[in-house]
């Protein structure tokens, strides 16, 4: 356990952050009141989120160890422990997690009607089991939160969800639960091998043979793809995103969908590292067909749900390119694409879930020309997309660069041609195409534009909901290095290791397939 | 005395339920004094669960293993009758013997997991049985069902092939070693799997348990038997017969051991046929009990994983396995009784709206079917994850990937109850009132399901040791 560091001058930070939602349930089960139940969720995940700030000036960026650890036995009888630890690749997620969790309940605010307790308590639940997901070093807690989560996130889909909501439920259900079960027998293989441990560092750059690993790597890739999700195994995603409430699109877009990258770089890379290698090649063109399918569909949406749902799969494309390419810039800027896509896609399903609470519709068309009307939204709504095509000067466009940049060098330093790179730079251009193509139809229309004249612009709980997005946006657009320097100790460490395994990978592999 | 207090308070029980036949009684008054019963004989099996001692020159053997048994069945009765209706569906004059039937049944499976002789496991096994054939077709036929005579035709058929089946591996059992005490065949049968004649008795005898248990082929009964019985009727055969056969059939395989690749072969074909055909059954089923039958099919070929490994914590699991399992059928039993007040079956579509006739049902049901459906962290989960460990540690990688592939499988039959039971249904319905003792029973069988599934290690540390006094 010498990868554990303790926190002493805080010790059950972690636990605190992971289950005060939980035991937030609580006054939640005993009292039956809709305003009570919106505002002690709100001050609860508001707790959270501040109380998570402790966890950015306590963190060490000297050592890639495992940080804020905790550490105890649950199952003795089979050596599953709860240990949990954050390092430089988990604790953006964790932050963006908390830090979503108070908005997706502000957007609730209005937008949920009815059995409004309900709903929060499965907030709730899913916060617990989120954080837990990304701090979890134990592979049995990790896969037992990274099942929980289905539970309430089928419910905040298939109860508040939209017409086809039932559809779209089951879908998001079983696609994810089938992804997930080969791991499970991944995972016990794994814990037979490491001597009955199932403790994640020390399963991390084992000595499993080549079939072995490109085996887990398959059952691996099963579940991670699925919950990116990469192309082809997208389809649940735009009926998931379409059909549920906003609060649900939100941590879907933001957070569920970077479990599946997180666990590609948490389990993937340092468990089956030749595989990885092995694999590498036919992943990165998968990333590039996501980009351009995602581009190329979102492009022909009328639905604006369906569009930024479409977007994701896109933007999910870079990320997983960004992984892949396997060096330090693409490494470093999918992580921070995932945070940027977090609050970027978070805060589109909040402007399109505003527009929806108004008109009742998501259509391009019905929500047309509301600009004159609603002139701090569309603001807003501008920053939001211009972020989203990665314009200069946003979020985005410092992730989307660096994987662009890492992704010509994967090439370039092996003096190829940049296949890769110029791949993947019709993405781009695609993503500037839809985007101005809703915001121009958003903020002008056209000459039949419905009568928008009776909307409201937007009330002052609206634009406290947006405003910390539209900050961060600007703040990690202009001064990104903050945010890399905590992760790069993890990340260099990480590429150092898996490099030095890749001499014998590409033997191991030559060996099997001759 | 207190070593056969459980069975002699059962028995007691049955007579005072006969005698109240005799007179002339109207209401409420015999399903009350069954209650009352059912809560004396949890009770005397919580007195009698320190126990130990032999009885009946050495053929009945009460130890931690079997009073912890007992404690179990004890208790899922208790709960059936909680949540049994008036029993609309069965005419009011025969109820005292319809509980008298169901007392007796409880008093052959109590005896059965006590039973260390195969005259004695035999007997009991056939007590609770004729029973329960009984039962059955009690379900009144004048009216608007007439499938509970095929059920309980079926029930019968079948049960008397298996039995005879057990009889006569018993019988080679007696001519191999000369005895028909367990610990003699302990002693003397590990030695004898050299012996096809020994191979072949040790299946036959299986076949009895696995036919209760409903494994594949001994579950043709289950689907029929289960629509055709009155719900208070399944409710009970779904869940107390299967401690009692796991029971035993953990004894069995306990007592001949690792008796090579034959038996192993043999039992993971039939946990597979078993997982397989049970999932992929239920997937089509419209009435809810009918698919909870085809669950079980499913539910009784995973509990073969812990027994092929033929190995303590594998057995220790099968028994926290099957556990949890009554539990959670407990659940989902008590939200099906409590929506059919007049004893109809419930098909799944009855169940529209759930969430709004009554929250607490429904989340009694939600939770007991995702339990079921083996999603963390409830006790499901926890048990099927136990077990495909245990199978892994010998290596069987297909056996457990296979297992695996089937709670994919089983997810979208109970996703289908809980998106009826919670997703539709906007127009108004009558809701469904619960009595006090039915928000307290179903909270209860809540708070165990995620207790047992969030901290396992007490009960299978439990179970470990309640094996231990087998061996």
């Amino acid at each position: 356990m010498d990868q554990l560091i303790a926190y002493p001058e805080f010790p059950h930070l972690l636990s605190i952050l992971i289950f005060l939602p939980l035991l937030g349930i609580v006054p939640l089960l005993l009292v039956n009141s809709d305003t009570f139940s919106r505002n002690w969720t709100l001050i609860i995940t508001a707790v959270v989120a501040l109380l998570s700030i402790r966890l950015i000036t306590g963190f060490d960026t000297s050592t890639t160890q495992f940080q804020f650890a905790e550490n105890y036995t649950w199952i003795e009888s089979l050596n599953i422990n709860y240990q949990v630890g954050m390092d430089g690749i988990s604790i953006l997620l964790f932050l963006l997690t908390t830090f979503i969790m108070p908005f997706c309940v502000l957007a609730s605010w209005s937008y949920i009607k009815k059995r409004v307790r309900t709903f929060m308590i499965c907030l709730l639940i899913m916060e617990t089991s989120m954080l837990g997901v990304f701090v979890a070093l134990d592979f049995i807690l990790f896969y037992i939160l990274w099942e929980a989560m289905l539970i309430p996130m089928y419910l905040l889909i298939g109860i508040w969800g939209g017409p086809r909501k039932i559809y779209a439920s089951i879908k998001f259900f079983l696609y994810t639960l089938a992804g997930s079960v080969l791991m499970l027998v991944a995972i016990i293989w794994l814990y037979q091998y490491n001597s009955y441990s199932f403790f994640i560092p020390e399963m991390m750059w084992g000595e499993y043979s080549f079939t072995a690993q490109l085996l887990i790597f398959i059952a691996f890739f099963l579940a991670f793809a699925i919950k990116v999700p990469m192309f082809p195994f997208h389809t649940w995603l735009p009926a998931a995103h379409v059909e549920a409430p906003t609060a649900g699109s939100v941590i879907l877009a933001s957070v569920l969908l970077k479990m599946g990258t997180y666990g590609f770089l948490r389990f993937a890379l340092p468990i089956t590292p030749d595989a990885t290698f092995y694999m590498a090649q036919p992943i990165l063109w998968l990333s590039i067909a996501g980009i351009i399918y995602g581009g190329l569909t979102a492009l022909a949406q009328q639905d604006m749900k369906k569009l930024i749902a479409y977007s994701s799969v896109g933007h999910m494309g870079f990320v997983t390119l960004g992984i892949f390419v396997l060096n330090q810039q693409g490494v470093e800027g999918a992580i921070l694409q995932m945070v940027n896509h977090g609050i970027t896609t978070g805060a589109l399903f909040l402007c399109v879930g505003m527009i929806y609470e108004r008109t009742h519709s998501r259509d391009l068309q019905a929500a047309s020309g509301v600009g004159q009307y609603m002139p701090v939204f569309v603001t807003f709504l501008g920053f939001f997309s211009l972020s989203s095509l990665a314009f200069p000067g946003t979020n985005s466009f410092v992730g989307e660069f660096m994987i662009l940049a890492g992704a010509f060098s994967l090439d370039t330093n092996q003096g190829l041609f940049p296949w890769l790179a110029l791949a993947a730079i019709p993405g781009a251009i695609l993503a500037a195409a839809y985007m101005l193509r809703m915001l121009q139809k958003v903020v002008w229309g056209g000459t039949n534009n419905p009568d928008q004249s009776w909307l409201t612009d937007l009330n002052t709980r609206e634009i406290l909901t947006l405003a910390p997005f539209l900050f961060f946006v600007l703040w990690i657009g202009l001064g990104p290095q903050p945010f890399i320097d905590l992760m790069r100790p993890s990340v260099v460490a990480l590429l150092e290791t898996l490099h030095s395994h890749q001499d014998t990978s590409l033997a191991a592999a030559d060996v099997l397939l001759r | 005395m207190m070593l056969f207090l459980p069975e002699l308070t059962l028995l007691g029980a049955g007579l005072i339920i006969f005698f109240v036949g005799i007179g002339k009684n109207g209401g409420n008054l015999v399903k009350n004094i069954a209650i009352a019963l059912g809560a004396i004989v949890f009770l005397s099996t919580l007195v009698a669960s320190g126990q130990e001692g032999t009885l009946f020159f050495q053929s009945y053997k009460v130890d931690l293993y079997s009073q912890t048994f007992k404690l179990m069945i004890g208790g899922a009765l208790f709960a059936v009758l909680l949540f049994a209706n008036k029993l609309e569906d069965i005419r009011q004059e025969i109820h005292p013997e319809y509980y008298l039937f169901l007392f007796t049944s409880v008093l052959g499976l109590m005896m059965l997991v006590s039973s260390v002789e195969l005259l004695a496991i035999f007997v009991s096994l056939e007590l609770s049985s004729f029973a329960v054939y009984i039962m059955v077709p009690l379900r009144d036929d004048t009216g608007r069902f007439r499938f509970q005579m095929e059920a309980g035709a079926k029930y019968l058929l079948f049960g008397v092939m298996a039995t005879g089946f057990m009889l006569y591996g018993m019988s080679l059992y007696f001519g191999l070693t000369g005895s028909t005490q367990l610990d003699v065949l302990i002693a003397e049968l590990p030695s004898m799997f050299n012996q096809p004649a020994a191979v072949v008795a040790t299946v036959l005898v299986l076949c009895g348990f696995f036919y209760k248990l409903a494994i594949f082929p001994f579950h043709f009964w289950v689907p029929d038997v289960y629509e055709g019985a009155a719900n208070e009727t399944t409710s009970f055969i779904a869940t107390v017969p299967k401690l009692a056969a796991v029971a035993l059939l953990v004894r069995i395989v306990a007592m001949v051991g690792d008796s090579g690749t034959v038996m192993v072969n043999l039992l993971m074909v039939c946990a597979i046929a078993s997982m397989f055909y049970g999932n992929l059954s239920a997937l089509v089923q419209k009435d809810i009990k009918r698919m909870l039958g085809f669950s079980g099919i499913a539910h009784a070929g995973f509990v073969l994983l812990g027994l092929l490994v033929f190995h303590i914590t594998g057995y220790a699991h099968a028994i926290y396995y099957i556990a949890g399992y009554v539990v959670m059928n407990l659940a989902c039993f008590l939200v099906i009784c409590s929506v059919a007040p007049q004893g109809e079956n419930v098909q799944i579509d009855d169940l529209t709206g759930l969430y709004k006739r009554s929250p607490l049902l429904a989340l009694t049901l939600v939770i007991g079917l995702f339990a079921l459906a083996g999603i963390p962290p409830f006790v499901g989960f926890m048990g099927k994850f136990f077990l495909l460990v245990d199978a892994l540690k010998q290596d069987y990688l297909l056996l457990v990937t296979l297992a695996a592939i089937n709670t994919a499988i089983a997810i979208f039959y109970y996703l289908s109850v809980v998106r009826v039971a919670f997703c539709t249904g906007e127009e108004k319905l009558p809701s469904i009132t619960t009595p006090l003792h039915l928000k307290m029973l179903s909270i209860v069988l809540m708070v165990i399901i995620v207790i047992m599934g969030v901290f396992p290690s007490y009960f299978i540390n439990y179970a470990e040791n309640t094996i231990l006094t087998l061996l």
